[in-house]
């Protein structure tokens, strides 16, 4: 029986935390995600988990401390943003390649400098060729039925890796929406048990972890690795099917709003989308076909089933809310780009850059993106395929 | 169930390495024979021994097995030949050329 | 605690041989008599900071250890520790495991002192039930013998070369077992190879099974660093002690002990002439420099015994 509420995106992800009830916590503050510990570790003080709530001094520790407990045969996460994750660089790649399912709350904010405590997707995009599976929410909601589908992902035998379940920083974070809990009971249940095979805490079999590998292995060790990735999107829609049982909600690799018959899409992750959804019904209220796709899991990348949802549009806004620094945009659009060349499609694709640091994204420049689509369509010339919106020039 | 390594060579394809590079047992090293590493080995006189086992400690590789308090022969798979068991041993029982 | 050294010695070994350390490594003699101090039947996991030992230890496929084993980075074995002990407890609390386990972990003195020295103080002060144990050779020997902050002043290494203008390292040594005694956690001792083992075999059993955190520090000769004769080991532990260079103590709940006092204390001289890092102290002309390394060595005593004298 599903209870409605009102909370915030972390309040959301703390409680979908405490319904888990994982084994260890170590945690970090840092703005905007800090709350999630902080709620968690008030949870911790009334009993309400039996989770080992560890806080430490830095998020490099946080992360080490998550993948130790992991290793050892516990369920183990922790939550930061921005600097935090930069912080624990090394031990994502540590994380994924030890196979560790464990999962990072985050909550998206701008890389410094200049220091920003905004959200901007800097953070997780600098984070993308880790080995983590990405997965990325429009509201509360969302973040809240991700974390609740985690583990079921990233402990999968045929996975088996870390996850990273992101959130918009304040805009989804902060902010205090509607918003339907499950039972406890329900998610005890759905989450189930950490089963793993081997695991340092095994009294029947020792194990060793985080070897020295020669040249001779590493690159195997590497494609191994990248195999767990391939059975990510099986596994994610298995999840979200049953999810889908025991919440009504529906999810995918990614969400297609008003794609039937579109001719223009803009395709984003994150809150934006929320947006972006207001300015495809106005428009569509006067007769434009105009869509969107609202990417749910990043990595491992849709890259087949994107250019498939794409293949009847004319023109396509790839919008990123991080920088690349590539002279040609930014990661995403370099991802949907690469897809569509993939699949020989005709499709006018331009990549903007936008709402870095927190930088307000409005209805009406959704509205405007897709202006320039017509243009680019009524000229069939894309023009400058790297564009910024919504700033000063 | 602990990892059987002699499956883990070099040749082995990337289908069959354990994943997340773990090994699931203990102790898979005495397979890899560091004795080819030594240019001498240390000779133990039995006869001379006491079996005081002040040699044992010392070693660096764990070549001087011990059973019922008393230490056997040296393990040549594995001794690199440092000469630090010779100069432990204050009965001479343990001679290697080089070390005095 | 009592040292029936020949029980002690008939225990199994818990480091297993084919591991890759140099021939005559001070490393895995410390490892070796510390995982000598765990009661048989008890488990163990161990960590290991990256360095020598671990690159050597656990070569895929092959690890040396008996117990399970996790190597995650160079500057973390504190903090990866500190969630594998989380995860003891939280499996524990939730009756999914019923042995007992303890938990060691191994750091050089550049993955302890320098690169894991953050991650080393918030694991003491959280007071995590571990023991840290750094086997400390004096500088970053597996990138090939460059300063750390334990290494000793004067020492010839590859980013302190002695020349025309240098003599060496220009600082002293961190003296890290006082500051991790500062951590107020309820064991810190320092030890190395003498005694047959007994100082540092009671010490290490006191710190696995001293409820908390408790830290190891462990001089550990490297024969290629150091650059003196390997089979000599046992010879330049003693002499690192009988000179005072390396006291043997413990500070138990902040209570500091001299755990062994010379009856004469031998000349600075002594440690430092069988090793090449310091040949050129022994050069003419360079006299001063013995003595002003003496004098740190005085100083250090001293302030240790007033310590110990509290």
């Amino acid at each position: 029986m599903a209870k409605r509420d009102r909370l915030s995106g972390n309040e959301a992800v703390a409680i979908a935390l405490r319904q888990i009830n994982p084994d260890v916590f170590p945690a970090f503050p840092i703005t905007p995600s800090t709350e999630i510990p902080q709620y968690f570790a008030s949870f911790a003080a009334d009993g309400l988990v039996d989770t080992e709530f560890i806080p430490v001094e830095s998020e490099h520790s946080s992360m080490s401390a998550a993948i130790g407990a992991s290793a050892a045969g516990a369920r183990s996460l922790t939550a930061t943003s921005s600097c935090g994750l930069a912080y624990m660089w090394e031990e994502l790649y540590i994380a994924a390649s030890n196979r560790l399912p464990l999962a990072l709350a985050l909550v998206n904010r701008a890389l410094s400098g200049p220091i920003n405590i905004n959200c901007d997707h800097s953070d997780s995009m600098g984070a993308r060729d880790a080995g983590w599976i990405q997965i990325y929410a429009e509201n509360n909601q969302e973040a809240y039925d991700n974390m609740i589908q985690a583990y079921r992902i990233s402990e999968h035998r045929d996975v088996r890796l870390p996850i990273m379940i992101c959130q918009d920083g304040f805009i989804t974070s902060h902010a205090v929406e509607n918003i339907e809990l499950l039972e406890d009971c329900e998610v005890k249940e759905f989450v189930g048990e950490y089963e793993p095979e081997n695991y340092l805490l095994n009294p029947e079999c020792p194990m060793a972890v985080g070897p020295y590998s020669i040249t001779d292995y590493y690159m195997e060790a590497k494609r191994n690795q990248a195999e767990g990735m391939k059975n990510v999107p099986q596994v994610v829609l298995e999840v979200a099917k049953e999810f889908k049982e025991i919440s009504g909600r529906e999810y995918g690799l990614f969400e297609s709003y008003r794609m039937e018959d579109a001719e223009r899409a803009v395709v984003l992750i994150g809150s934006a989308a929320g947006t972006t959804k207001d300015a495809v019904d106005r428009l569509r209220e006067q007769g434009e076909r105009v869509g969107l796709i609202k990417i749910r899991m990043f990595r491992p990348f849709p890259a087949e089933e994107i250019a498939k949802e794409l293949k009847e549009v004319k023109a396509v806004a790839v919008m990123d809310r991080a920088e690349g620094y590539t002279n040609h945009g930014g990661p995403l659009g370099a991802d949907v780009m690469a897809a569509l060349f993939r699949a020989r499609s005709t499709a006018h694709a331009i990549n903007i850059v936008y709402g870095l640091g927190g930088r307000d994204v409005r209805v009406e420049d959704m509205e405007k993106v897709f202006v320039e689509l017509k243009q680019i369509i009524n000229e069939n010339d894309a023009g400058e395929m790297y564009r910024y919106m919504g700033i000063r020039e | 169930m602990a990892t059987d390594i002699s499956k883990l060579g070099v040749k082995t394809k990337w289908q069959d390495l354990t994943g997340g590079m773990i090994i699931a047992g203990a102790g898979t090293s005495k397979d890899f024979h560091t004795g080819e590493w030594a240019n001498n080995k240390p000779r133990f006189i039995e006869d001379k021994c006491k079996q005081c086992l002040l040699c044992v400690p010392v070693c660096p590789d764990s070549s001087i097995p011990v059973k019922d308090k008393k230490r056997g022969a040296f393990d040549y798979e594995h001794c690199k030949g440092c000469g630090i068991c010779v100069k432990a041993c204050p009965f001479g029982a343990i001679t290697m050329e080089g070390v005095n | 605690m009592s040292y029936n050294f020949k029980e002690m010695m008939n225990k199994p070994e818990r480091l297993a041989p084919g591991h890759r350390m140099c021939a005559g490594c001070g490393g895995t003699i410390a490892v070796r008599n510390v995982l000598r101090g765990l009661h048989e039947g008890d488990k163990a996991v161990i960590g290991n900071a990256t360095g020598c030992l671990e690159v050597s230890t656990f070569t895929y496929p092959y690890t040396s250890w008996e117990d399970s084993y996790i190597h995650n980075a160079f500057e973390n074995a504190g903090a990866t520790l500190s969630g594998v002990e989380g995860a003891y407890k939280a499996l524990k609390k939730k009756g999914k495991l019923n042995e007992t386990y303890k938990f060691i972990t191994f750091g050089g003195d550049g993955g302890t002192y320098d690169i894991g020295f953050q991650s080393l103080s918030g694991a003491m002060e959280r007071n995590h039930d571990m023991v840290y144990v750094c086997y400390d050779n004096g500088a970053y020997m597996n990138t090939g013998i460059q300063r750390s902050s334990a290494t000793p002043m004067y020492a010839d290494t590859t980013t302190t070369p002695v020349g025309s203008e240098s003599s060496g390292k220009p600082q002293n040594r961190k003296d890290l077992a006082a500051i991790i005694a500062a951590h107020d956690v309820p064991y810190v001792a320092q030890t190395t190879f003498v005694q047959n083992f007994k100082d540092l075999h009671v010490k290490s059993e006191k710190a696995i099974y001293t409820p908390g955190a408790a830290f190891l520090n462990i001089m550990a000769p490297c024969p290629r660093g150091w650059r003196y004769n390997t089979p000599d080991i046992m010879e330049i532990c003693r002499l690192g002690v009988e000179t005072c260079y390396w006291p043997l103590f413990e500070v138990e709940e902040g209570r500091w002990t001299l755990n062994y006092e010379p009856k004469k204390k031998l000349p600075i001289e002594d440690f430092l002439k069988p090793q090449g890092r310091f040949k050129h102290l022994f050069k003419k002309g360079n006299e001063y420099l013995i003595e002003e390394f003496q004098k740190e060595v005085d100083r250090r005593w001293d302030e240790l015994l007033f310590r110990c004298s509290r």
